[in-house]
């Protein structure tokens, strides 16, 4: 509980800053910077993009999760891998990658000119953007789901199926409602990076509130007025992440009895097998093999014309070094929330739950500055000990770490909080029977049940504090450079031939805890 | 102020438990802090003049590391100054360094930016310490801070890109005004939110007063030109003939060469005093609170080095500014164009133009 809190203090540093900025204004002012029709507009249209996002990530995802853990789909192994792929490429790069090629006069047109093609429709706008944003993180909900998939319980639907209703009645009124918390988790890390996001919304030119926000930086750099926008930001979160709070309910997702070891039977898919299998393949070429084949383009061209590689061990090392700390500390961080909120809901739990989620729809330079606000004035107050200055904690690698945890925290909480659900008490409460004190249960019969969710969550911290980049280049060490920066720093002026490699390092790094994790669920079950 | 208080407290108790408390009045006093800082360094220079510069500087780079990295390399071999970069966004880099002179000190000695808004904004908030003259007057005037307060240090002509498949240089038009006639409806590409085409608003404002640039961008406007983000998608666009023109600065389509020679674009240079001929420069200015301001200066006077310069010049395909230096080959002479008269503290009304821009455009 106590561990809870202060894990929740940690998180609304962000929020804490925003009211801060924004107090040094007057109430006139700040009246004048969140009601200008323009900012209302970009704020209506992010929304807009947000729901349409999520929306689409849910009718891609929950079928896909459903095809590649309950059905005999041909290669679904491999599909399980490659449609959990996306996420791993950065929008910055994927964003850039899908206008290259599906551009007015991209790559896809120059193929198609000899049939008379002289120029594709626009992808800029809301349908490009809707578009990149969806096949760069429908996954976030793809991958709660088949957890929450793999661990139902047979037994209903059996149930169901004998008190006569067939396979769509069963899954629409068995499963599904089953499936709702982790639906629900994975789409609010969609709909709420969707709102955060620049990188895809700023390639793909969709006038979005983060426009707005990053504008304020750029051409006036005025904090506060950033700030009143980032408030505007955390509002809708904060609105967003209770009202999913509110219709949580009381129900229970764990299973109830103990025949249910047991691996549901496999659905045959019968003469569907090979259209879902296409379908998925589409899903793959589309969301993977066109990115990475643009990227791979880039290196060839950028090797035969004598462009170095820029990519070292270094940063490959730095990457992984500062996101594999991130993703432990996150995943401790979140326990006691996931716990709190999965076993005591209470009122505490909500305000918890809502502070820990509240910065997650900021942009990133926005948490980064508040970092900074923090970190500075730390390292100026920090005492001298019998003539010992404390060292400092600014701009150093725990800093960076701790960035990260504030932003990525919500994706450790939520798929840990989703496993501790799907545990029966009563295997605890056995476990006390039969004598063994609380810590001994906690750890001999909690922690292995929770150990998926744990382990979840810590690859998704992991993969996306790879591809983060405002706080990277704020809070890291002074020349801590890492794969991401490389990536940002060669695109910035247009050397795509030298990002290639950094690129193409970045999303396989980062991808694979996430591929192992997804291949060796299958030999567990 | 209470509640301020109380929630700085609060957060550094989070990250640090109780050590940190008590903590926010020594963060508030800064400035005493800075001032001893500040008295200890002139003396330095004051009484010393020729002590060797040494040690390390930390040099916050809103300069791209693709760009600057080997100049810097250049520098640590000549002097054995270790030179920590910081790389990021000129903009964010600039909100950084408010945001740590405002609760502390901030870790940078130098401030090396792609724009002079940024600069601009270090400035004005009194953050930059007094240059040295000897080696700023080597830059011309109008090219650095008017209390020598940053100097530029290469700069970046405002040019209009096009596409060489469907256009010659004869078809366009002789002043970037012209942009605004109807029938180049369709064919532009621009970038509405990026600091160097701010930065020229902000001249054709100074040159044409707030009514001609009101109505060239409402005439842009009106020609419905694609928005980019950035210059190098503009360029990019160009070249694949996605827009036939747009409007950029000079040195990205270079690189673009450098990748693929046959990249189907190239730049025309605007010139006898056309606000189309703008110069944006990059420029770099010490932090008042640096401690080793000596090290601080010795890096500035390198970049502003024959060496550095001709690297500048040959290598990133910018302008150098110091004169006696020529530009790269493919590049026109600085004196040949002709360019508009201002002054870069003209060009400090950023939010006149934002606000212009806002009405009009964005």
């Amino acid at each position: 509980m106590v561990a809870a809190l202060v894990v929740a203090v940690a998180a609304v540093i962000p929020l804490a800053y925003l009211v801060i900025r924004t107090q040094e204004l007057g109430v006139e002012r700040i009246w004048e910077i969140a009601t200008r029709p323009r900012t209302l507009e970009q704020l209506r249209n992010t929304v807009v993009l947000a729901v349409a996002v999520t929306a689409t990530s849910v009718a891609l995802a929950v079928p896909l999760a459903w095809l590649t853990v309950r059905t005999d789909l041909p290669g679904r192994r491999i599909f399980t891998v490659l449609c959990a792929l996306p996420l791993a490429v950065p929008t910055y790069v994927g964003g850039f990658a899908f206008v290259v090629f599906a551009g007015p006069r991209g790559m896809a047109q120059s193929w198609l000119e000899p049939l008379g093609v002289d120029r594709l429709p626009s992808i800029y706008g809301f349908w490009g953007a809707w578009a990149v944003l969806t096949l760069f993180s429908y996954p976030y909900v793809l991958l709660t789901t088949r957890a929450a998939l793999r661990r139902l319980d047979p037994s209903l639907e059996e149930t169901s199926r004998t008190l006569g209703h067939g396979p769509l009645s069963t899954f629409r009124r068995v499963i599904l409602p089953q499936l709702r918390p982790s639906i629900v988790a994975g789409s609010l890390l969609v709909a709420l990076y969707t709102l955060s996001d620049f990188g895809a919304v700023s390639l793909l030119r969709y006038d979005s509130f983060t426009r707005a926000i990053f504008n304020m930086y750029r051409a006036s750099i005025d904090r506060s007025a950033a700030a009143v926008l980032g408030l505007m930001l955390v509002a809708i979160t904060i609105a967003v992440v209770a009202f999913e709070l509110r219709s949580r309910g009381r129900q229970t997702y764990h299973r109830l009895h103990a025949g249910g070891g047991r691996t549901p039977a496999t659905v045959p898919l019968g003469r569907w097998r090979w259209p879902a299998a296409a379908a998925c393949a589409a899903l793959v070429t589309v969301a993977l093999v066109i990115p990475l084949g643009v990227i791979t383009f880039w290196l060839v061209r950028g090797l035969s014309v004598g462009e170095p590689m820029r990519l070292t061990l270094e940063l490959a090392v730095n990457s992984v070094r500062a996101s594999a700390l991130a993703a432990i500390v996150a995943v401790v961080a979140a326990w006691p929330v996931a716990l709190l909120t999965a076993r005591h809901p209470s009122r505490t739990s909500k305000v918890v739950e809502v502070a820990c989620w509240s910065g997650y729809a900021l942009p990133g330079v926005v948490v980064a500055l508040s970092l900074v606000f923090v970190g500075i004035r730390l390292d100026a107050a920090r005492p001298t000990i019998a003539g010992v200055e404390f060292p400092g904690v600014y701009q150093t690698l725990a800093m960076l770490v701790f960035a990260y945890v504030v932003l990525f925290l919500p994706q450790a909480i939520g798929s840990m909080r989703s496993s501790l659900l799907q545990i029966n008490p009563t295997y605890e409460e056995a476990s006390r029977l039969l004598g063994k004190d609380g810590p001994s249960t906690f750890r001999r019969v909690v922690m292995p049940l929770a150990r998926p969710g744990v382990l979840a969550g810590g690859a998704l911290v992991f993969l996306t504090a790879m591809k983060e980049l405002p706080a990277t280049l704020l809070l890291a060490p002074t020349g801590y450079r890492t794969l991401a920066t490389q990536v940002y720093d060669a695109t910035r002026e247009g050397f795509y031939g030298r990002a290639a490699a950094p690129a193409l390092a970045l999303v396989l790094l980062s991808s694979l805890p996430m591929a192992y994790l997804v291949l060796r669920e299958r030999s567990n079950t | 102020m209470k509640t301020t208080r109380w929630l700085a407290a609060l957060m550094a108790l989070t990250l640090f438990g109780a050590a940190a408390c008590g903590s926010d009045d020594e963060g508030t006093g800064a400035g005493n802090g800075t001032t001893t800082t500040a008295e200890r360094s002139d003396d330095e220079n004051g009484d010393d003049e020729a002590e060797e510069a040494s040690g390390e500087i930390t040099v916050y780079s809103g300069r791209n590391e693709e760009l600057v990295g080997p100049i810097i390399e250049q520098f640590e071999e000549a002097t054995g100054i270790t030179v920590n970069v910081r790389y990021g966004d000129t903009a964010e880099l600039a909100a950084q360094i408010l945001e740590e002179a405002e609760g502390g000190t901030s870790p940078a000695d130098v401030f090396f930016a792609q724009d002079a808004g940024a600069l601009g904004a270090i400035s004005n908030a009194g953050l930059f310490a007094e240059l040295d003259q000897e080696y700023v007057n080597a830059v011309e005037p109008a090219l650095r801070s008017p209390d020598g307060e940053w100097v530029g240090i290469s700069g970046r002509a405002r040019v209009v890109v096009y596409d060489t498949d469907t256009l010659s240089e004869d078809d366009l038009p002789d002043s970037i005004a012209d942009f605004a006639d109807p029938e180049w409806s369709g064919r532009i590409g621009w970038a509405p939110t990026n600091g160097s085409f701010q930065s020229f608003v902000t001249a054709l404002r100074v040159l044409e007063g707030e009514d001609g640039a009101r109505e060239w961008l409402e005439g842009i406007q009106a020609n419905d030109p694609q928005v980019y983000e950035n210059n190098t998608s503009i360029v990019e666009a160009v070249g694949s003939g996605e827009v036939e023109v747009g409007f950029v600065n000079h040195y990205y389509l270079y690189r673009f060469l450098a990748e693929d020679p046959s990249f189907a674009a190239a730049n025309k240079y605007y010139s006898d005093g056309d606000p189309g001929a703008l110069i944006n420069v990059a420029g770099a200015g010490i932090l008042e609170t640096s401690e080793n301001k000596v090290a601080a200066e010795a890096f500035i006077a390198f970049l502003l080095s024959d060496e550095a310069q001709e690297y500048f010049a040959t290598e990133t395909f910018e302008y150098p500014l110091v004169t006696g230096i020529e530009p790269a080959a493919e590049l026109p002479d600085l004196d040949t164009l002709t360019l508009p008269k201002i002054d870069l503290d003209q060009l400090a009304d950023l939010d006149g133009t934002l606000v212009l821009l806002q009405e009009t455009v964005l």
